[in-house]
């Protein structure tokens, strides 16, 4: 493996307005991961617009670190409150709110904060070696394979999320048709553009992003739901004991890897592993009932897991061009609107962008640990700020920026749009998670399927004679057959306690 | 947590799985299988209207992928979908009741849209400190002096920074 480009990666970092770019992303994701209400996709998703005024690696950094940074942020609320200001931090409520109220929430968060920092640091040092193997074994993928990969990405993303199946792949659906909206880019001809001039060249994933995510999010928070917000506990001393940190090691390590492999998946992410290594520590532990009372390692191996997941989540994007969640494929977005394709070629290509990026993670890192040991008390402050004032804020940076993004009133109007659509998918229990992955992806996978029928002249077993795809077929039968196989063996079980009663 | 911190109408949760079953109270009332058939019919009407959509657009063949083909494997897959869910209506999860809440999504909605239709007009600042008072008095619950101090501020620190700070093309009055 050639490191110029690594060290090269650096130099980008270390430009002044790449650094700053980088802490304003980590900032503005540790305090949105502290504020319940907007998650990360959609703060990513409203903040877009800026982004199209700097470089491509800016953006990117700045972006990647409101991901991470929010990975952070939301310890803070799940220990302190008792409300976990992300998903991914659920579990860490268990065991961080048990040991605030033992007066031990310093050590809580100092343990979150030093688990985050390593996980998120192992995982980088993962990605710079695992990455370019992918992107290289990854440049023989011919259309046939991006077919299969596309469609695996989107029901690996539909099988996790929180509502069921039919719904997620209901509203993957939507955004694959969503997606053919504008010019036939093979025949020219103009699709379901109902003759509107605007919708000629499709909707702009911007718009859609934005609404869905953004302003979904924010109609949705109008109907009280944090009503019992309560003022925090005071942190003083943000810093474990020796000894804390000695008991906590071992969780650390084992979180930060089951993250970093589980974050690579489509749909595994953040969520997922902090469970599967809250989960871990609990089943390997001596005397598990200590768990949910104050067990140091129930805060250390989630807090680890999440953020190597953030970043490790990154992998499938940067080097097949796949994005694995919400917040990623936002971020597959930005790029696509910079002009950048993420995939396989990335590495070569764009060494710059690629290795800016991941080299910005260390020091983004870096700046969270500051953050969130000394200046902690600074975001506890800021859980005091009423949501009542931060709204109007919130919505009228959504409606200015939609407006910059291409100086058309239109533009605002889509964003209400889908804002509205985004609230009603919430409020009937369809994500919008895979609406907008199935969105960005749906160009891609129909490109390559096309092709790939053309190739195979109409002859859909093609797809298996191939020895890559054949074995992402293989995979994805798998992924789908799973889940019904777990379902009979359950019900079978379950037949077989009812006869044992 | 001291005592005069823990104000909350319910008792502290002491365990893992009291604290789940609070969450679950909290949650807001579950919309019924009824919204699941409503859904599930709309997605159907949805890949009808594709299915009609994409056979005037000239479906092509699998040798030879029309601009209509991939569009009819979608809308086919929608009806599938639809129906599915209005089968399995009871079992599919449920969504959110509207409550009595709603309203306020609708109204922010609504200012939102008359804020679009003025600013191309009026510019932004006017639109922006209506919203801002709006979403502080009514939809927020503020007090009258924080909310008039907010609609007055945002438009400004607005102003500096997509007027003059990002020198962006945003409609502006002054």
């Amino acid at each position: 493996m050639d490191f110029a480009p690594v060290i090269d990666g650096f130099g980008v970092v270390l430009q002044p307005e790449n650094l700053l770019y980088c802490l304003i992303g980590v900032t503005v994701g540790m305090l949105i991961g502290v504020l319940p209400g907007l998650g990360p996709a959609a703060t990513v998703a409203i903040l877009l617009p800026i982004t199209l005024t700097v470089e491509p690696v800016t953006a990117i950094i700045m972006l990647a670190g409101i991901f991470y940074g929010a990975q952070y942020g939301g310890t803070i609320t799940s220990v302190l409150l008792r409300l976990p200001g992300e998903a991914s931090s659920v579990v860490t409520v268990f065991d961080g709110y048990a040991m605030a109220r033992q007066g031990r929430a310093g050590a809580a968060l100092g343990i979150a904060a030093i688990g985050s920092f390593v996980g998120g640091t192992l995982a980088i040092i993962g990605l710079t070696f695992f990455a370019p193997l992918v992107a290289s074994f990854a440049l023989d993928f011919g259309p046939p394979e991006y077919t299969i990969l596309a469609i695996l990405g989107i029901l690996l993303v539909a099988s996790v999320g929180s509502g069921t199946l039919v719904k997620a792949l209901i509203a993957a659906a939507i955004g694959l048709l969503l997606a053919t909206i504008g010019r036939d880019g093979f025949t020219g001809s103009e699709r379901f553009t109902f003759d509107v001039l605007q919708l000629s060249d499709g909707i702009d994933f911007v718009p859609i992003a934005m609404g869905v995510f953004g302003l979904g999010e924010i109609l949705y928070n109008l109907e009280d739901r944090h009503n019992n917000t309560k003022a925090p506990t005071k942190v003083t001393k943000v810093l474990p004991s020796r000894a804390e940190l000695k008991q906590s090691s071992g969780a650390i390590g084992r979180g930060s890897v089951i993250g970093f492999f589980l974050g690579i998946l489509p749909g595994g992410g953040a969520v997922l592993s902090s469970l599967a290594a809250y989960a871990y520590e609990k089943k390997r532990s001596k005397n598990p009932e200590r768990f949910g009372q104050g067990a140091i390692e129930g805060v250390a191996a989630p807090e680890s897991a999440n953020n190597a997941a953030a970043t490790s989540s990154f992998i499938p994007l940067l080097t097949l061009g796949i994005p694995a969640n919400a917040t990623i494929a936002v971020i597959y977005g930005a790029l696509l609107i910079q002009g950048v394709t993420p995939g396989p070629q990335l590495v070569e290509d764009n060494p710059d962008i690629f290795w800016g990026v991941v080299n910005s993670m260390y020091i983004g890192n870096v700046f969270l640990l500051i953050m969130s040991i000394p200046l902690i008390g600074i975001f506890v402050k800021i859980l005091q700020v009423r949501a009542a004032i931060l709204a109007p804020i919130t919505v009228l940076i959504t409606l200015i920026g939609a407006y910059t993004i291409a100086n058309s009133v239109f533009d605002i109007f889509l964003v209400c749009l889908f804002g509205a659509i985004g609230y009603l998918m919430k409020k009937v229990g369809l994500e919008p998670g895979p609406l907008v992955l199935a969105f960005v992806l749906g160009v891609l996978l129909e490109t390559a399927l096309r092709r790939s029928l053309i190739l195979f002249g109409g002859d859909p077993t093609g797809f298996i004679g191939r020895p890559i795809s054949g074995t992402l077929v293989a995979i994805l039968v798998a992924v789908i057959a799973f889940p019904l196989i777990a379902k009979l063996w359950k019900s079978k079980s379950k037949t077989k306690e009812k006869e044992l009663v | 947590m001291t005592p005069d911190h823990a104000e909350t109408t319910q008792a502290e949760p002491e365990s893992v799985e009291e604290l789940v079953a609070q969450w679950e109270d909290e949650k807001p009332p579950a919309a019924g299988p009824v919204t699941n058939i409503a859904t599930g019919a709309l997605v159907a009407l949805l890949g009808v209207a594709g299915v009609i959509g994409s056979r005037s657009l000239g479906l092509g063949s699998a040798s030879q992928p029309g601009p209509g083909t991939w569009p009819l494997v979608i809308s086919v897959g929608l009806i599938l979908l639809g129906l599915l869910l209005v089968v399995r209506a009871r079992t599919a999860g449920f969504g959110e009741k509207f409550s009595v809440d709603s309203w306020r999504v609708a109204s922010g909605l609504a200012s939102m849209i008359a804020f679009t239709l003025l600013i191309g007009n009026i510019g932004f600042e006017i639109p922006a400190a209506l919203l801002a008072f709006f979403w502080l008095k009514v939809l927020g619950n503020e007090g009258w002096r924080s909310s008039l101090i907010g609609a007055v501020l945002m438009p400004v620190v607005f102003y500096l920074i997509f007027v003059t700070g990002l020198s962006t093309n945003i409609p502006h009055l002054f």
